[in-house]
C-alpha cells in the first residue's frame, strides 16, 4: 500500500513538473510532426504502400520522439542533486523505478496519441479501424519501450554525451518489441485482425514486458545506489 | 543505543581505497564534526551513512540497521551539496511532496510549519526557480528537518549560506540536538561547526586520523587539531 | 610465470588451429552438393560457439559482480564480451563470404543475419557506454547491468527472428537433428576446430584481462598521485 502510494508520488510529481514546463512534451511532439512530415518526402505515399508501412512509421517516430521524453527522466533530477534527495528518502528503489516509468509511459502515450491523428491525416489514412485491438497494442508496446528507456536514463543520467548514448543503446535493446508492434500495428491500420499466426507477436510483446519489467524492478536499486 | 557505528569500512574507487579501516561509533546525542582537506573522504562517509553509496567492506549500523533499510532512511535527514528540491515546483508543493515520501502523517501540516519556521510562508505558492539563492538554502534546510530526523548528515552545511540561512540552521541544529537527535557534519568552518560540536573526527587520505571529544584547545583555536595530527 | 603458460597455451592453441586447417583443406573431400566453399564452415560454425559461449559467461560474471562487488569479475565481462563481439565479426564476415558463393550475394536480412548484426551493436554499446564512465566503481557496476540487460535482450530477439521464416540452413549438428545429416568425420572435425577456437579464445580473454588488471592498477596510482 506504502509502496503504491510512494510510486503515485513519484508519478505524479514528474507529470506535475513536465506539464508545468512542457518541455520534454513539446519537443517530442514536434520531433513526431517533423519526422512525420520529412517521411512523406522520402517516400512517394501512394495509399497502398502507406499502409503496408504504417506500423514502421509509426513506430520509427514514436520511438525516437520518446527519446526526448525518456532522455529528461532521470535528468530533470540532477539540477539540485535531487536525486540523491530520492535516494536518501525511503522511498524504495524499485517505487522509484515504477512512478518515473508511470510518468514516461502517459507522457509517450499522449504523443502518441497526438501523432495518430497528424498521420491519419497527412497520409490520408483511416487508421481507426481497429481500435481496441490497437489500443492494446498500443499499451503493450509503449511500456516496452518505457521499461527500456527508464532503466537506461537512470544508467545513463552521469554521462557526459548522455543525449548521445540514451538512444544508441535503447534502440538495439527495443528491436523485438518494436518488431512485434510495426507488424501488429500494420495489420489493425489495415483494418485485418490478428490473424492466429500472428498472436505470437503479442506473447512476444506481453513476455518482453514481464522480462525487462522484472529485471528493471531487481536491478534499478544497483543501478541508483553508487 | 550508537546511533551509528561503523566497521571496517573500505570503499574502493576502481583499486584507489578512498576510505580505509573506518571505525567509530556516535552516541544518540552527539553531534560530530568531520574535518580534513578537500579529498580526504568527508562526502564519500557521509553518503555512505545516507545509504547514496555502498561501501565494498566493513559495516554500517545505523540505529541497529542496514543504512539502506527503508526504516533508517527514513529517520535520517540529508542536506548535500546541492538543494534536493525541484525548481519547477512551488515551495509548498516540494516540501509536500517529500513529506509524502517520508510518509508523513500529515505532510500538509508539516510543511505548513516549516515554511513558518523558514519564514517562507508568504512565498510558499511561488515556484523554487523565482527565489533567492538564500531563500532556496532555508527551503533546503526545511527539507532536510521536515520529517524529524533523529539522524542528520550534513555535508558542508555552512558553506556559502548568507546570514540569514547560517542563523535558521544553527538553531534548528540546536533545536534538534535538544530533542535527543544525532549530527554528523563535514565541514571547513571551524568556527561555526565547532560550537555544536560535541565530538570531532578527522579525515586523512580515507583514513580516521583522530576521533574523540572535541578537545578544549579547539574552541579558542579551531586550527589545533589540524596541527596536532599532521596536516599542517 | 603466469605469462608463459599464458604464450604457451596460445601456441597450442595456434598449433592446433594449423593441424585443423591443413586436415580441413586437403585431409577432407569435397562436399557434395557446395563444393569447396563449406569448409568455411568449419571456422563459422565454431566462431558462434565461441561467441554465444563468451556473452554467456559475460552475462554470468557481470550477476556475480553486482553481487560480490570484486572488480576481477568485471574484468573478466569486459574480456569475454571483446573476444565474443571479436568472433560475432569472424561469424558474420565468414558467412558473408559463404553467402556470396552459395546465394550470391553479400547480405541478406535473414534472421540469424540479422540476430548477429544486433547481438554485435548491442554488445558495442556495451563498450561504449564504459568508454564514456570515468569512474571505475560505476563504470563496472553500470556495465554489469547493462550486460544482463543485453543477454537478455539478445536470447529474446534470437527467439524473435526465428519467428519470420529463415533463409539460413537448419541445424546440422548430431545433438541437434539426432544425427544422419552429417559425415561423422565432418562433425568431429567441427568440434575439434571448436575446441581449438574456444582455447585461443580462452588466451585472448587472460590476455586482455591482465591488460585491464594493469588499467586499472595505473588508474589507482594516478589517483594515489592527485591526493598527495
Amino acid at each position: 500500500m506504502l509502496f503504491l502510494r510512494q510510486t503515485a508520488t513519484i508519478a505524479l510529481k514528474d507529470l506535475r513538473s513536465e506539464f508545468r514546463t512542457k518541455e520534454s512534451l513539446n519537443a517530442a511532439i514536434s520531433f513526431a510532426v517533423v519526422i512525420l512530415v520529412l517521411f512523406s518526402f522520402a517516400v512517394d505515399p501512394t495509399a497502398d504502400q502507406i499502409r503496408e508501412i504504417s506500423g514502421g512509421l509509426l513506430w520509427l517516430v514514436f520511438a525516437f520522439a520518446g527519446a526526448l521524453i525518456l532522455n529528461r527522466s532521470f535528468a530533470r533530477e540532477l539540477g539540485n542533486d535531487c536525486l540523491d534527495a530520492l535516494v536518501a528518502s525511503p522511498v524504495p528503489g524499485a517505487a522509484l523505478f515504477l512512478g518515473k516509468a508511470s510518468a514516461n509511459y502517459v507522457l509517450l502515450l499522449i504523443v502518441e496519441l497526438v501523432s495518430l491523428p497528424i498521420f491519419g491525416v497527412l497520409y490520408n489514412m483511416r487508421w481507426t479501424r481497429q481500435p481496441l485491438m490497437l489500443a492494446a497494442v498500443l499499451a503493450l508496446a509503449t511500456w516496452a519501450v518505457t521499461v527500456i528507456g527508464t532503466v537506461f536514463s537512470a544508467l545513463t543520467v552521469n554521462l557526459r554525451l548522455r543525449e548521445l548514448m540514451l538512444p544508441t543503446l535503447i534502440y538495439p535493446m527495443m528491436i523485438p518489441a518494436l518488431m512485434a508492434a510495426m507488424r501488429l500495428t500494420t495489420l489493425l491500420i489495415a483494418g485485418e485482425g490478428i490473424a492466429a499466426d500472428d498472436w505470437i507477436w503479442v506473447r512476444l510483446l506481453i513476455g518482453f514486458d514481464v522480462i525487462f519489467t522484472s529485471l528493471a524492478v531487481t536491478l534499478v536499486e544497483v543501478v541508483l545506489v553508487g | 543505543m550508537n546511533a551509528v557505528a561503523v566497521e571496517d569500512l573500505w570503499k574502493y574507487y576502481g583499486d584507489f581505497p578512498a576510505l580505509r579501516e573506518i571505525q567509530f561509533t556516535v552516541s544518540s546525542g552527539q553531534c560530530l564534526a568531520l574535518l580534513g582537506r578537500n579529498g580526504a573522504g568527508k562526502t564519500t562517509l557521509l553518503r555512505i551513512l545516507a545509504g547514496l553509496s555502498r561501501q565494498q567492506r566493513g559495516q554500517v549500523r545505523i540505529f541497529g540497521r542496514d543504512a539502506r533499510h527503508p526504516a533508517t532512511r527514513a529517520a535520517i535527514g540529508v542536506l548535500g551539496h546541492g538543494i534536493g528540491v525541484y525548481d519547477e515546483l512551488s515551495a509548498i508543493e516540494n516540501l509536500r511532496l517529500f513529506g509524502r515520501l517520508y510518509d508523513l502523517p500529515n505532510p500538509e501540516s508539516a510543511a505548513k510549519q516549516w515554511l513558518e519556521r523558514t519564514g517562507l510562508a508568504g512565498v510558499a505558492a511561488s515556484l523554487v526557480r523565482e527565489f533567492s539563492r538564500g531563500m532556496r538554502q532555508r527551503l533546503a534546510v526545511a527539507r532536510a528537518f521536515l520529517h524529524q530526523p533523529s539522524l542528520l548528515l550534513l555535508d558542508e552545511p555552512f558553506t556559502s549560506l548568507d546570514d540569514r540561512a547560517v542563523a535558521l540552521l544553527q538553531s534548528v541544529l540546536q533545536e534538534a540536538l535538544q530533542r535527543g537527535s544525532t549530527v554528523i557534519m563535514s565541514t571547513h568552518q571551524l568556527r561555526e561547526a565547532m560550537e555544536p560540536a560535541t565530538h570531532v573526527g578527522l579525515l586523512n587520505r580515507g583514513r580516521l586520523a583522530f576521533h574523540g571529544p572535541r578537545p578544549e584547545e579547539m574552541l579558542g583555536d579551531p586550527g589545533w587539531l589540524y596541527r596536532a595530527y599532521g596536516e599542517g | 610465470m603466469r605469462e608463459r603458460i599464458l604464450y604457451a597455451l596460445g601456441a597450442i592453441a595456434g598449433l592446433w588451429l594449423a593441424r585443423n586447417l591443413y586436415v580441413i583443406l586437403l585431409g577432407l573431400p569435397d562436399e557434395a552438393a557446395q563444393g569447396a566453399i563449406y569448409r568455411i564452415l568449419f571456422f563459422h560454425v565454431p566462431g558462434w560457439i565461441t561467441c554465444f559461449t563468451a556473452f554467456l559467461l559475460a552475462g554470468i560474471s557481470s550477476i556475480l559482480y553486482l553481487i560480490k562487488s570484486d572488480p576481477r569479475y568485471d574484468t573478466f565481462a569486459v574480456a569475454t564480451v571483446e573476444v565474443g563481439i571479436a568472433f560475432t565479426v569472424i561469424g558474420l564476415v565468414t558467412g558473408s563470404i559463404w553467402a556470396r558463393i552459395i546465394w550470391g550475394i553479400w547480405w541478406t536480412w535473414d534472421p540469424r543475419l540479422t540476430w548477429a548484426l544486433i547481438t554485435c551493436i548491442i554488445y558495442m554499446g556495451y563498450l561504449m557506454l564504459r568508454r564514456a564512465i570515468d569512474e571505475p566503481t560505476t563504470r563496472a557496476k553500470n556495465a554489469a547491468v547493462l550486460c544482463i540487460f543485453s543477454f537478455a535482450s539478445v536470447v529474446i530477439t534470437y527467439k524473435a527472428i526465428d519467428w519470420w521464416r529463415t533463409q539460413h540452413p537448419g541445424a546440422v549438428l548430431s545433438f541437434r537433428t539426432g544425427g544422419g545429416s552429417i559425415d561423422p568425420l565432418m562433425e568431429s572435425m567441427l568440434f575439434q576446430n571448436a575446441a581449438a577456437l574456444l582455447l585461443l579464445a580462452a588466451v585472448l580473454v587472460a590476455v586482455r584481462m591482465r591488460q585491464e588488471e594493469i588499467g586499472r592498477e595505473v588508474e589507482s596510482l594516478r589517483r594515489h598521485a592527485h591526493a598527495i
